[in-house]
């Protein structure tokens, strides 16, 4: 247990011992070796990577070095990355052998590794993260803490004044003010549909009874998004303090955090985050002596997307199935047992701390007019630079796809973004230029979603990725409702029917009518939202359908059934880089030869596609 | 993990005494153990089902209606190598479709399903996460990404000639 002084202490001495992490400019003779440690890194060897470097450093004997791990530094297509401060290195692609390398050559001879340096896309060399032009439109607030500290060390998100808006809550404000505060930021909720946050605060705090709950919504199931898992990863401390804040302002002093259990890591580093704040007194009774006591557990949820949907999570909490209940009662006046509950995501939390240290009018003038802050995306698909990135509300597409992202690979064109996962819609080529907020992406016909968005190139067909998306909502649908039940299943055999070649016009009208009624019939969130890629791609892209149904051709050669693989003998160069590559050895001839593809052996993957250098193969 | 066909009972009842003292007996946590359950053995075993039923006191019907509803378990053993492919959008957009219609075709099971020989399960999951090095699959959790059909085929190669 520590008092408020031991703590004051502790973040005041950390502090300056972490001065290092942030100011390039320090003159110190210590090094900190900072090894990413999200998923993407940890799956490409990062684990073997830091325990190489202390390895190392214990047998040469170095001192005034630390080997720290880090949430992830957002950049997952360099990975696993290898940052070196104070001077603020940027090493990518590392591999456990490179270790020795980078200890010889910058710890022991202040030079750095030219080789392992981070290329940007026009093939610079860069020296230090901000100069990469990935970095240079993003602002990070909710994800301030990654990639900076070691999320299993509370002392060091103390040092970075972690728990100081909770002391400020404590010290000077009541609920009221707390809630007034959030509500004047006009943060929204970061899940989907974007409710006000302190309106919901100020709901579920007007109800009088003697129990109340806290619900963190960790239950990032939209494939393809990953900021919610990066930042209990990167900085579990900032969701838990938050929760305290809310559940002060609300009258809760219980809150549960459902995690998915495909999230493993993240869900142990939220537990040692738990386990020290007891260790502090910082959560428990009577919490930094003030009359305030809270408690966090942890739930695991066991792979179903509809328990995101806020009444199927209290259901799944409750350890049921996960049908959603029906609205009202809204979970501020009944959720968990009955009681009122406060419901927000990992994203949103991770901006209340933020807020309440640096007030209001600060948040306010970050973003749109009714969007505020900013939103972090997992980009993702054919862009170059993968990864995580925090932008203002407000920023276009086009600067997210091409400055930050680097544009596309393969010098491809973009066809569509896809926002909002299984629930959003498609962003065609003519949007790009459409400012990122609530509003405006709805009225696009896509929605902002958790913050998922996937880059699609020339080559994806985008009847067959409505029928992708409709295969999840198929599978993922929980049965209680019938149109979302049936009504996702017909309009998924529809679209089979269109892709394998055998749709008509009338199927066309059919699965467009059987959307709209799918929307606007369905109980809950994944009913209502299933329908959206299909409208989006019936919107936007309504010619390719016409195309698979009147002239039975898919024009990105997705759909199998109606594509034939071939060369062109005009432009084969003979290189056989195809042949190398076919994974079932269906293409023939031999030297400098024109390619021919045996098309009995072809089974379609589409490897020689991308492997062409010469653009030969369609 | 447990890769026998099914396990002893023995074990498992030993298994699900330790469990049982880490909860208490209330209906909210029931998926809790469950997840334990399928953590340790690789599936729910209905020996297992039974003493949950027991001792949360709830009817077997609705542990099955719980364990039916969530992905995440499942009622039979899996292979002793398990071949998960990832579905979620960054790995689709970059073709894993193809590379699990590939392994299906290979070991002539679909996804889900166990090869007659105990040795190998298809499974498909919703993003692991890892979109930064799509497409991923992961062989009993270890991670391939940047994966092309090809790779797979090694991989595959390799795993039926240590069989």
């Amino acid at each position: 247990m520590k008092n408020l002084q031991e703590i004051h202490k502790i973040r005041e001495e950390k502090r300056k011992e972490l001065d290092i992490r942030v100011n390039t400019d320090l003159k110190t003779r210590e090094k900190h070796i900072l090894v990413c440690h999200g998923t993407g890194c940890t799956s490409s060897k990062s684990i073997e990577i830091l325990e190489n470097f202390k390895k190392i450093i214990k047998e040469k004997q170095i001192e005034n070095v630390r080997v720290i791990k880090t949430g992830c530094f957002g950049l997952c297509a360099k990975g696993p990355i290898v940052i070196v401060r104070p001077e603020d290195t940027f090493y990518a692609n590392c591999t456990p052998e490179d270790c020795e390398e980078i200890i010889q050559t910058h710890i022991i001879e202040g030079k750095e590794v030219q080789r392992l340096l981070c290329k940007d896309i026009d093939g610079t060399k860069v020296k230090s993260l901000d100069e990469l032009n990935f970095y240079k439109k993003q602002e990070r607030i909710a994800l301030k803490n990654c990639g900076v500290i070691n999320p299993e060390d509370i002392d060091e998100y103390i040092a970075f004044d972690g728990y100081l808006a909770l002391e400020k809550v404590l010290k000077e404000m009541n609920q009221e003010q707390v809630i007034e505060t959030i509500k004047k930021s006009g943060l929204r909720g970061r899940g989907g549909a974007g409710f006000l946050t302190g309106l919901k605060w100020e709901l579920t705090k007007n109800v009088e009874v003697d129990q109340k709950y806290v619900v963190c919504n960790a239950d990032e199931g939209d494939p393809g998004a990953f900021m919610d898992r990066s930042i209990l990863e990167g900085d579990p401390h900032c969701v838990i303090e938050a929760m305290m804040i809310a559940g002060y302002s609300i009258g809760a002093n219980k809150g549960y955090i459902y995690v998915r259990a495909e999230y493993p890591i993240a869900v142990k580093r939220f537990q040692i985050a738990i386990n020290q704040a007891k260790e502090y007194g910082l959560l428990g009774k009577n919490i930094l002596g003030f009359d305030f006591d809270f408690d966090i557990e942890i739930r695991l949820g066991a792979g179903a997307f509809v328990c995101g949907e806020e009444t199927a999570l209290l259901e799944s909490i409750e350890g049921r199935r996960g049908h959603p209940r029906v609205k009202p009662p809204f979970p501020a006046q009944s959720g968990l047992w009955g009681k009122p509950t406060l419901i927000n995501n990992v994203e949103t939390y991770a901006n209340i701390t933020k807020i309440i240290l640096n007030g209001a009018e600060w948040f306010n003038q970050i973003g749109t007019e009714k969007s505020k802050g900013t939103k972090v995306f997992a980009l993702g698909g054919n862009v170059n630079n993968t990864g995580l990135v925090e932008v203002p509300m407000g920023t276009t597409l086009r600067e997210i796809v091409y400055d930050i992202g680097g544009g596309i690979p393969n010098n491809r064109e973009f066809k569509a973004a896809q926002t909002g996962g299984p629930s959003g819609g498609c962003i065609p080529k003519e949007h790009l230029d459409t400012p990122i907020d609530y509003e405006s992406l709805k009225e696009i016909g896509s929605m902002m979603g958790s913050g998922g968005l996937i880059v699609m190139d020339d080559t994806k067909c985008m009847v067959s990725l409505a029928k992708f998306y409709l295969d999840f909502t198929v599978s993922e649908s929980c049965g209680k409702c019938t149109p979302c039940r049936i009504g996702t299943k017909r309009m998924h055999e529809i679209l089979t029917k269109i892709c394998e070649g055998n749709g008509t016009d009338k199927d066309i009208n059919l699965l467009e009518k059987l959307a709209l009624n799918v929307q606007k019939s369905s109980v809950c969130g994944l009913g209502q939202s299933a329908p959206n890629p299909v409208l989006s791609t019936l919107k936007y892209f309504k010619d390719e359908y016409k195309e698979h149904v009147s002239y039975k051709k898919c024009r990105a050669k997705e759909c199998k059934d109606l594509t034939q693989i071939e060369i062109d003998v005009n432009l084969c160069k003979g290189c056989s880089l195809c042949q190398k590559n076919c994974p079932v050895n269906a293409i023939e001839g031999e030297g400098r030869d024109v390619r021919v593809i045996n098309q009995e052996k072809c089974i379609k993957c589409g490897t020689c596609l991308t492997k062409c250098p010469f653009k030969a193969i369609k | 993990m447990d890769t026998k066909k099914t396990c002893n009972i023995e074990k498992i009842n030993q298994f699900m005494e330790k469990i049982f003292q880490e909860y208490l007996p209330v209906k909210d946590n029931l998926i809790q153990i469950l997840n334990e359950v399928q953590e340790q053995f690789g599936y729910i075993p209905k020996e297992s089902q039974i003493k949950i039923s027991e001792f949360l006191k709830i009817p077997m019907a609705e542990i099955y209606g719980v364990i039916t509803f969530y992905s995440r378990f499942t009622l039979e053993p899996k292979g002793k190598y398990t071949i998960s492919i990832c579905l979620g959008t960054a790995c689709y957009v970059k073709g894993s479709q193809k590379i699990l219609d590939r392994l299906e075709e290979r070991l002539k099971i679909t996804s889900g399903q166990t090869t007659q020989d105990g040795m190998f399960s298809i499974d498909t999951t919703r993003c692991v996460g890892a979109c930064g090095l799509a497409p991923v699959f992961t062989v009993n959790g270890e991670v391939y990404g940047k994966a092309t059909v090809k790779k797979l085929d090694e991989v595959l190669d390799k795993l039926l000639e240590n069989k």
